[in-house]
């Protein structure tokens, strides 16, 4: 096995600060010490271990619905299930307007992004903690753990699409060129599960607090963005305020590519895309921070 | 300087221990401690740098390791050797110090880290060896070996949670076993499965060393480290206490125990037992009667144990002493009752002596474990009571013993031979 055989030694700290997320690298230098620096977040290394991620997202898909008998029947239920209730509810009881669309598109279309997000978001929350078992036992970039609890999301996304599609031509309902814009979207929506998602899942080794919090946190959230309405429902001064929740900026996005609704307020996107990357970036250094501690803590 | 492949420079690691009013597992107590500590002159927190809530489970451990050396840590429980594994695999990080890696590291400190019950033994080979660490194209390339090293043939589209522990760990232990990397951090995961694979294992281990990768080791069992290790760390509470040879390390490591034995009866804190028979003294004696800590295997000799009798009423009492070797195994053991049965009558003191006619152990450091047991009860247990060295040997003509690795105690044996003639020159030509 050959190993190099001239390892300089003369390398300066910056410079192994530089080579040290590169464990797949021929040759490698690591070096082990109390961390300084907290905000470096090591994409090169993120990078190397991508494999990893990759597997880690295939056996949360694969896993998911084993043992079940409707097996991925789930991912097109539940959504299904919510929205005739939604419609029941919110359109045949309490008369909400639906920007003169047919309630059930209305809503499914909004159910799309935001069961990918409560789904994922909870997932992720957990993850750190669910993960234990490796954390105490192997190293590897710890952001893989999270990361890939929000992406998994997307295969029961793509699923639930699909049937959106089938409602759509059931209602006659032609997509608009916007529909390109979906993928932008969609990225938004994960974006904000991991800009979130690290917050909590890092919270959640420490404090269990968060993993009971969680379910009641999504279903505030649900109400706090317009699922079940319609913005236009919300007082135009309160608007700004209201489009701080990211998920408001991601939910008008997909009814406007979808459905072709009035060209979505642009700014409301804007001001939900600055608060998600605040949000990230603010995550990403409270990760890092304590992600070392993480094996001594969990 | 070239061939360092681990460099270690005063490594240490703090942790918070019990202390379970400082610890902050809800938001809650955390709220709450932060609270109070407003109020605390200092403001500081409280769980933080106090001295007695902590303890180094590492202190200022610096060590080299060369490209191809198996280097085994021995210690005793909580003495820092895992602590140590899991800063090099980087799963928890030094409070102090640093270390140096150079080349590509895997870790392996259990058995099917990754394993996931659902999913079959194919599709965790492939999860299981990434997040040890391989790359797919790795994975495939060896699957076939994978497969058949752990002998699951048959199975390796079942999920693993049907297999039984047998076969599970036999394919955890495959798929760890073929991992590539330059370095290898090993803790004490071979000590699974039944003892065929367990040799398996063992075998492979060793390959890994002879093939010229780096295996750091971590086991309590001082035979295997024997076995695999050329080189052996000693730690006692986070320190490193030797470094050197493994026979040497683990002769200090043992040595420890003798240092023990001045105060085997008196003040030990390891001695546990209801005390209603107590021994006061042991020791060993030669063929002519005198008392000595040094024998001669094939020999005779006597262990006596003295003991006093606190009250009348006792009844079924037993003593039995077990000799261990000092790789730390078992050699036998010396039940009065098993020949004998119980004692019924001990008076207010008295004696045991074990008579062994031809002491039948390999040149070796021994210790010895007693053990009273009065109606079932432990009266009283004496850990590392007396430690004895075989010198020589009488046992075979040579004079000599087989080496401890190959052999615990020695049997009377004879052999014969038979030999057929000479093969004729001309049956040679012939054929």
């Amino acid at each position: 096995m050959p190993v190099g055989k001239d390892y300089s030694m003369s390398v300066s700290e910056s410079e192994l600060q530089a080579t040290k997320p590169q464990p797949i690298a021929d040759i490698s230098v690591i070096r082990i010490e109390p961390s300084r620096s907290w905000l470096s977040v090591g994409l090169k290394e993120l990078w190397a271990y991508r494999e990893l991620l990759y597997f880690l997202v295939w056996r949360d898909v694969k896993v998911r619905y084993k043992q079940t008998v409707i097996g991925i029947g789930w991912t097109i239920l539940q959504p299904l299930t919510t929205m005739v209730i939604f419609t029941m509810v919110f359109s045949n009881f309490a008369k909400i307007p639906s920007d003169g669309l047919p309630y059930p598109v209305f809503a499914y279309t909004a159910l799309l992004p935001w069961n990918l997000f409560a789904g994922a978001l909870n997932r992720c929350t957990i993850s750190l903690v669910g993960s234990a078992n490796l954390i105490t036992k192997v190293y590897f970039p710890r952001l893989i753990v999270p990361a890939s609890a929000t992406i998994s999301g997307i295969i029961d996304f793509a699923i639930a699409f699909v049937f959106l599609l089938v409602i759509m031509l059931w209602f006659h309902i032609v997509p608009t060129w916007g529909a390109i814009a979906l993928p932008i979207f969609l990225f938004l929506t994960l974006i904000t599960v991991l800009a979130v998602g690290l917050w909590l899942s890092a919270l959640n080794v420490r404090y269990r607090d968060v993993g009971h919090a969680i379910p009641f946190l999504i279903q505030i959230w649900m109400f706090l963005s317009p699922v079940a309405y319609s913005v236009n429902l919300v007082p135009e001064k309160w608007r700004l305020l209201y489009s701080l929740n990211p998920m408001v900026g991601v939910i008008e996005g997909f009814r406007w590519a979808l459905l072709g609704k009035e060209s979505p307020d642009f700014k409301l996107i804007a001001v939900s895309t600055a608060v998600v990357v605040a949000i990230l970036l603010g995550g990403l250094v409270y990760f890092k921070q304590i992600e070392r501690t993480f094996a001594d803590v969990v | 300087m070239s061939n360092i492949v681990i460099r270690v420079e005063n490594l240490s690691k703090q942790y918070k221990i019990g202390a379970a009013k400082h610890r902050h597992d809800t938001l809650r107590d955390h709220l709450a401690d932060s609270f109070k500590s407003l109020f605390r002159r200092d403001g500081r927190r409280s769980s933080v740098s106090d001295p007695e809530d902590t303890i180094w489970a590492l202190k200022g451990v610096s060590f080299e390791v060369k490209h191809g050396e198996a280097m085994g840590f021995v210690g005793h429980n909580g003495a820092g050797k895992s602590t140590l594994l899991k800063i090099l695999s980087r799963i928890t990080e030094p409070t102090a110090g640093f270390a140096e890696i150079y080349g590509r590291v895997s870790s392996l400190l259990e058995v099917g880290t990754g394993f996931h019950a659902e999913l079959t033994g194919r599709e965790n080979i492939y999860l299981s060896g990434v997040i040890l660490g391989m790359k797919k194209a790795e994975i495939n390339r060896k699957f076939d070996e994978i497969v058949s090293f752990a002998e699951i043939e048959k199975f390796i589209d079942t999920p693993v949670k049907r297999y039984s522990s047998g076969m599970y760990v036999r394919l955890a232990f495959a798929v760890a076993a073929h991992l590539e990397t330059e370095i290898l951090l090993v803790d004490e995961v071979l000590a699974v499965g039944d003892v065929e694979f367990q040799k398996k294992c063992l075998g492979k281990m060793g390959e890994v060393a002879k093939q010229g990768r780096t295996v750091l080791f971590v086991s309590h069992s001082m035979a295997t480290v024997l076995n695999l290790c050329s080189r052996a760390i000693l730690l006692r509470s986070g320190r490193l206490m030797y470094d050197g040879p493994a026979e040497s390390t683990i002769k200090n490591h043992l040595a420890y125990h003798s240092s023990k034995i001045a105060q085997a009866f008196d003040n030990n804190p390891e001695r546990s037992g209801n005390g209603v028979v107590r021994l006061v003294s042991a020791r060993i004696l030669n063929e002519i009667n005198q008392a000595t800590s040094h024998l001669v295997a094939g020999r005779p000799a006597s262990f006596e144990f003295r003991y006093k009798n606190t009250t009348r009423e006792r009844r079924g009492t037993n003593i039995l002493f077990t000799i261990y070797n000092q790789l730390g195994v078992a050699v036998s053991c010396f039940d009065f009752s098993l020949s004998y049965g119980l004692v019924e009558q001990l008076g207010s003191g008295g004696g045991f002596t074990c008579h062994i006619p031809n002491l039948p152990l390999p040149i070796g450091q021994y210790y010895i474990v007693i053990k009273l047991e009065v109606n079932g009860e432990e009266a009283d247990f004496v850990p590392h009571a007396l430690v004895f060295n075989v010198d020589n040997s009488n046992f075979f003509k040579s004079g000599q013993t087989p080496q401890l690795r190959f052999c615990t105690s020695l049997i009377q044996h004879t052999w014969t031979q038979e030999r057929e003639p000479e093969l004729e020159p001309s049956v040679t030509r012939a054929q």
